[in-house]
Order: C-alpha cells, then sequence, then structure tokens
C-alpha cells in the first residue's frame, strides 16, 4: 500500500542533521522522502498543516517495562505501546524482567509477536545478561542477538559478581552489542528505601547512600577500560556518577548513560509524607545531584532521556513505605517534563530533542532518532504551547503510579506517526488496521 | 488536632496545651470519666508493647472509653491482609480514635489518609514516637518548670530511634537545646538542620547535660555492624556508675524502656537518686488521657 503524507510548515527539529527550521516533511512509504526548506507541491498527498507546531523525530525510550509475559494487570504490550505513542514515543526497548525473564529465544519471540499485534510503535527487547537475572550464569548472548536483542541487561538488578561482570563485557563485544547496568552495590544499599539524608533522617526510613550508586559506576569504569567493551549505565541519578561518566568519556571509553524525567525533576523531599509514588530505584537524590544529572544532560555526558516506565498496581502501592514496590509510570509525562527544562534555560529545544531521539538512537544504534530522506518515517508532532494537567486517570497506561499527578505541564503531542502511520493524535490511539 | 502523627510539625502551643491538660489531669481535677464515655478507642500494635499499649489503656479507661485491644497474632495479618485492609475493617466496627504502634516508618500515616476517624501514633518503626516524647517532656517540667535554656543529652542509638526524633522535635520547641550522642554509625544524616547538636564524645559531653536520656541498644543491631559489640558499646556509650559521677548533681536520667539493664545504663544509675525513670512510667498516662481527649473532641 503506498502512501504519500506531507507534514506542511512545521518548525522541524532534528539534531543528528542539523535542522531547525521550517520546512515541508514528505513522507513515502514509511519513510522520509525529503525534508523541504521550500514549501513543497506534490499531487495526491495527504497534507497535514504543522503551522505553529514542532516536528521532531519520534522519541525512543530506551528504558521501558512493558510487563508482559507475567504481570498483564500491571501493563500489556498494547497498553505500554498506548502509552508510548501517546507519549511521543515511537520506538521503546522492553526490559527482561517479564515473567518469564526474557533470557531465551522464547520469550523474545512471544514479546515481538504481542508487539506485531499491537502495532503501535517499534518494539526492541532487551535480553538478560544472565540466566532468570539471578547474576550467576550467563544467558545466551548469541541467541538473545538472533532473536533481535539490541541490548543485555540484569535491568533492575546489578551484576554483583565482578568476574562475571568482566566476562558479560567482553562476551558481548562479539555482537557490538550493549551492555545496559543497573548501577547498584547490594552491601552498600542494603535494606534503603530513599535516599541516605536529612528526608531519610526525618522520616526515620533507611537510607541508600549515593555510594551504593557510585561505588558500582566506578568498578564498572575500571572493568571498561579493561576489557574495551561497550557499557549503557541506566537512570544516572548521582553527581558521583555523572563526574565518573563524563572523565570515562573523556578517556576515550565506550560508555553511553541515560537519565529519567523523575531523577532531574523531583529530589527526596518528594517522598513527603511517605508518598509511596516517590520510591523508585536509585532512589530520588538530592538538589545538588538533580543539578550534575541536568549538566550532564547538556554537557554531554548522559545521552538519553529514559523513563524507566515501571508499571504498578494500587496493591504494590497503597502500603506501607517500606513495603511498596519501585518504580513509576513515566511514556506519558516525559515530553512535558523534558520541555520544563527548556523552559527553565536548562537547555536549549535542541539539546532536548537530540535526547529523545539523536542520543538514544545512537547509544544502541537504533533505526531513527532522525528525520533525513530514507529515515523511518517515525514523527512526533508537538504543540510546544499547550498546557495541560496531568491525570493519571487518563493515562492510557494500565497503571497509575505517578509522583506527577496533578502536575501543570506545558507541551503536548499532538500526533505520532510511525513508519508513516498515524498511530495517535488528539489524545486519541488511531485505528491501528 | 485531629490525629497525632508525630511531634514534628507541632507548635510550642500546641504542646503546652497538651502538657497542662495531662498536669490537670495528673492531679485528679474534676471527674473525666464521663468524657469518652459510650465511645471505643482501638488499640491496634502490630509490633510487641507492654508500657504503651497498657499506659494508653489505662488512659482510655480513665475517660471512660471502651477499650479495643488488636495485635496481630492471631490475626488476619498472618493471612496477608494488608494493613489498609485491616484498619478499614476494623473502623467499620466504629472507634473513635485508632492507637497504631507499627514497625513500619509512616504506616500511621497511611492510615490516617484512608479512615475517617482519628489515628494515634504510638510509635511507628524508627520515625516518631510522639507520646513517648511528650511524657518525657512532661517529666522534665514538672521537674524543672521550664525547658528554655536547659541542655538534653539523649545517648545511643540514634539512627534507628523514634524516641530521639520525637524528643528532638518536642525539647526544641519547648526551648532545650538537645545534644545527640552515639558512634558515627549510629548518627543519622542531616540532623543538625533540626537544631541537635551532635558528639561522639560521650564523656565531653555529660558535664553540660541537665537530664541525660539514654536509649535502648537493640542486640540485632550488633549483626549489622554498626558497632563491634554490646560489650564495647557499653563501655565507650553506656552511663555507667562513673560517668555519671560527671554530671551536673541536679542533673536527672531519663530512659524510654524497656532496658538493657547493664549496656546502656548501670543498674545503680537506673534506680539512683537522679533516675526519674518510673516517674516516666507513671506520668505516661496522664499524658496520654491529654492526648485522647485532644483527638477525640
Amino acid at each position: 500500500m503506498s502512501s504519500t503524507i506531507l507534514l506542511s510548515r512545521g518548525r522541524v527539529v532534528d539534531p543528528r542533521n542539523g535542522v531547525d527550521g521550517v520546512r515541508d516533511v514528505l513522507v513515502r512509504d514509511g519513510t522520509i522522502a525529503e525534508v523541504s526548506e521550500a514549501p513543497l507541491k506534490v499531487q495526491d498527498a495527504r497534507v497535514v498543516d504543522a503551522t505553529g507546531k514542532l516536528v521532531l523525530p519520534g522519541f525512543i525510550d530506551l528504558h521501558v517495562h512493558l510487563r508482559e509475559p507475567g504481570e498483564e494487570g500491571k501493563e500489556t504490550i498494547l497498553t505500554g505501546c498506548m502509552a508510548a505513542v501517546a507519549g511521543g514515543f515511537t520506538a521503546v526497548v522492553a526490559m527482561p524482567n517479564t515473567k518469564p525473564v526474557n533470557d531465551s529465544v522464547l520469550v523474545s519471540e512471544y514479546v515481538k509477536a504481542k508487539a506485531r499485534e499491537a502495532r503501535l510503535c517499534h518494539v526492541y527487547l532487551a535480553g538478560a545478561i544472565t540466566k532468570g537475572l539471578q547474576g550467576e550464569e550467563m544467558a545466551e548472548m548469541g541467541a538473545l542477538v538472533g532473536a533481535g536483542c539490541v541490548c543485555i541487561t540484569d535491568d533492575g538488578r546489578p551484576v554483583m559478581n565482578a568476574g562475571l561482570m568482566r566476562r558479560a563485557l567482553q562476551y558481548a563485544q562479539l555482537f557490538n552489542l550493549p551492555v545496559m547496568v543497573h548501577e547498584e552495590d547490594l552491601t552498600l544499599s542494603g535494606k534503603g528505601v530513599m535516599n541516605e539524608g536529612r528526608a531519610s533522617t526525618r522520616l526515620g526510613l533507611t537510607g541508600i547512600p549515593p555510594s551504593a550508586e557510585v561505588a558500582m559506576v566506578a568498578r564498572d569504569m575500571v572493568l571498561l577500560e579493561e576489557t574495551k567493551g561497550r557499557l549503557h549505565v541506566a537512570h544516572v541519578s548521582c553527581e558521583g556518577s555523572v563526574r565518573l561518566i563524563r572523565e570515562a568519556k573523556r578517556r576515550g571509553l565506550n560508555v553511553t548513560a541515560e537519565a529519567t524525567p523523575h531523577h532531574f525533576i523531583l529530589d527526596d523531599e518528594a517522598v513527603g509524607a511517605y508518598d509511596t509514588h516517590a520510591r523508585m530505584n536509585p532512589p530520588l537524590r538530592t538538589r545538588r545531584d538533580i543539578e550534575a544529572v541536568r549538566e550532564g544532560l547538556v554537557d554531554g555526558t548522559i545521552d538519553a532521556i529514559a523513563t524507566d516506565h515501571a508499571p504498578h498496581g494500587v496493591l504494590e502501592k497503597q502500603v506501607e513505605f517500606d513495603k511498596a514496590w519501585n518504580g513509576v509510570v513515566g511514556l506519558e509525562t516525559a515530553l512535558g517534563l523534558t520541555l520544563s527544562l527548556v523552559r527553565e534555560g536548562v537547555m536549549s529545544l535542541q539539546r532536548a530533542v537530540a535526547l529523545l531521539t539523536d542520543g538514544p538512537a545512537r547509544a544502541f544504534g537504533l533505526a531513527g532518532g532522525h528525520l533525513a530522506a530514507g529515515a523511518p518515517a517515525d514523527i512526533t508532532v508537538v504543540e510546544p504551547e499547550a498546557e495541560w494537567t496531568v491525570d493519571s486517570a487518563r493515562f492510557f497506561s494500565r497503571s497509575r503510579n505517578t509522583p506527577f499527578h496533578g502536575r501543570r505541564l506545558t507541551g503536548r503531542v499532538a500526533q505520532t506517526w510511525v513508519s508513516g502511520r498515524l498511530v495517535f493524535e488528539d489524545g486519541q490511539i488511531k485505528e491501528s488496521r | 488536632m485531629r490525629h497525632l502523627l508525630g511531634i514534628e510539625g507541632l507548635r510550642r502551643a500546641d504542646i503546652e496545651a497538651l502538657l497542662g491538660r495531662a498536669e490537670a489531669h495528673l492531679h485528679g481535677g474534676p471527674d473525666a470519666s464521663h468524657v469518652l464515655r459510650g465511645r471505643v478507642i482501638a488499640n491496634l500494635f502490630f509490633e510487641d508493647s507492654t508500657r504503651t499499649r497498657t499506659s494508653f489503656e489505662m488512659a482510655a479507661h480513665a475517660l471512660g472509653a471502651e477499650v479495643l485491644n488488636w495485635t496481630t497474632a492471631g490475626s488476619s495479618v498472618s493471612k496477608g491482609e494488608t494493613l489498609l485492609d485491616t484498619v478499614r475493617n476494623i473502623e467499620a466496627t466504629g472507634p473513635v480514635a485508632l492507637i497504631i504502634r507499627h514497625r513500619s516508618s509512616g504506616a500511621p500515616h497511611l492510615v490516617a489518609r484512608h479512615v475517617r476517624c482519628a489515628v494515634v501514633n504510638a510509635g511507628d518503626g524508627t520515625h516518631e514516637h510522639p507520646s513517648q516524647a511528650l511524657l518525657d517532656a512532661f517529666t522534665l517540667r514538672r521537674r524543672w518548670g521550664r525547658l528554655d535554656g536547659r541542655t538534653v543529652l539523649i545517648v545511643g542509638d540514634i539512627l534507628h530511634s523514634r524516641v530521639a526524633r520525637s524528643n528532638l522535635h518536642c525539647l526544641t520547641a519547648l526551648g532545650a537545646k538537645v545534644v545527640l550522642c552515639g558512634p558515627p554509625t549510629l548518627l543519622p544524616p542531616g540532623l543538625e538542620s533540626f537544631g541537635a547538636e551532635l558528639t561522639t564524645n560521650l564523656d565531653a559531653a555529660l558535664p553540660r547535660a541537665d537530664a541525660v536520656m539514654c536509649l535502648r541498644v537493640q542486640s540485632e543491631r550488633q549483626g549489622e555492624n554498626f558497632f563491634p559489640s554490646t560489650r564495647e558499646f557499653s563501655r565507650m556509650y553506656g552511663l555507667n556508675a562513673a560517668r555519671a559521677e560527671r554530671l551536673k548533681p541536679e542533673a536527672l536520667v531519663l530512659h524510654p524502656g524497656p532496658m538493657n539493664r547493664g549496656v546502656e545504663i548501670a543498674p545503680a544509675v537506673a534506680d539512683g537518686p537522679r533516675s526519674v525513670i518510673l516517674e516516666q512510667v507513671a506520668h505516661g498516662v496522664a499524658v496520654r488521657r491529654a492526648i485522647l481527649e485532644e483527638v477525640c473532641r
């Protein structure tokens, strides 16, 4: 089926190709055909007037939990993809901590089949580093890559065994595969449930010191230097980690990193009076850590904004703080929170867009992330001045666990196009068939 | 005051009003046995306690209330019922107040967000123990008249002590200076921002104190490497007779109980002339009457 779409007169921001200005974007058969400064006249094209809107490469989220198979009550691949496209994401990387764990071709194939059925956004797979995420035996990396995994990670768990981590970094080079790591020394974090500091002292909650993260980043930089492998640091939360990653990059190590909106917006005071929606791992840190993460986002130390979208039901959150599960949903609030950094003058719009598009695409070597001719027509159209209030009851995600409910945000997704198909428009998921 | 979840955030006037009312109860005052007549107070103890539970029970009886005593042993909690389900079921039987003791910090806050009746925190995890702090302040106030300008030294496991947190807020609000003392591993960060002075040197701090409060050392902490052994802890931070000699002649000794005699406090000191430990217990009932009266108004 051939189709021609002309997105006319929008402000195209495409950091990889150095474009920022009013352009016409012509899409043919799911691919970008032309980006033109002069207005295009095309016969039989469906014309979309994008005047006053931003036309951006589709966002790519390197860190998403779709919960299927195993915890479909929290999210399914379909509802997760709906949340993704509603948030402007045209591609997500699905984490392997499903039940069963994605440490096999079987689970990979299942997720791919469900994603094909959902037919909304691209779903890339992350396979496990170790079988069952147990941190003991390496999973069959070759088979996982064959099944389409674009990275390996033990996700919410660190690889505590340094010898195993070293081998994983070496072996993954067979496939030029990034090893994504949750940096946490469990002997330092212990039974901690929030950042260690004034807030944890006040609340009488067990603290997790920043060293739990920083010490592991340090260890992995040492291993990376020795193995010449490829490492991706997930959800960087503190100043020390940013500094170590910055130094490692300066020394030419092959390291990339991501930060989440909650870690660059909220500090540990957000726990307030034991709000379990502010319970996540790594925990929310201090104002100073937020500033460091922001600096890292601006200067390129951190390559990507990822949401760590982690749906949980009421049962996991409406409990005592120390019994609550970690994590927040993030796909539908990421754009507004990221744009708040632009409004605050922390970074340029170009940098913000790069962190949602080009940065993640390069980190994992994924298609998309830019709008040059020949690229897939994954496009997010944004109304930059639209104000809205986060209402978790209206999320497409099956879960409601967000600390941002009720927050006023500026900047809303108007349309999401995936491979040239309009999958989301004006608050509605478009019929995908 | 709808709930009493902690001392933090209470104004000096709120605290003094409660202490004033406790004073009236202690003196007998007018008969209060009608105040909560026909009403039910639910004592929900998710964690073991003798003196706090009994003290609240006696206070409720003195105000004419019926007491529903509930403990986790033999309850649906052991079948996996959630805290909120348990509490909502008990609320449905119609109590005017829930007294909650729980091992999770913040549990009473969670409950207070989901029930209509009053919630009193009877000790939550390592967070606060407001009625204990009020009875401690009450005990000191009866001895001293006012707390302004006095120095209270709290020594021991500050990190895990809900008594220390509540006392810090309470004593500071009443004008006293609070010095917190313990090994560095048991002094959590940020305490200075609440007005406390921190020290690891007990011997140097003792001569300045108008009162010393010893905290119970939980034996399980030894296995967690906060300190090498109870013996070493006792040697460094135990209030023994020789140390008590360094105190001002009129200085008082407090302990929230239960005591590990011979560990954080020597028997001779606990039972000695400075000790107001049993007064604390006796004052607990009067203070809790005042609390129940206040939240059930």
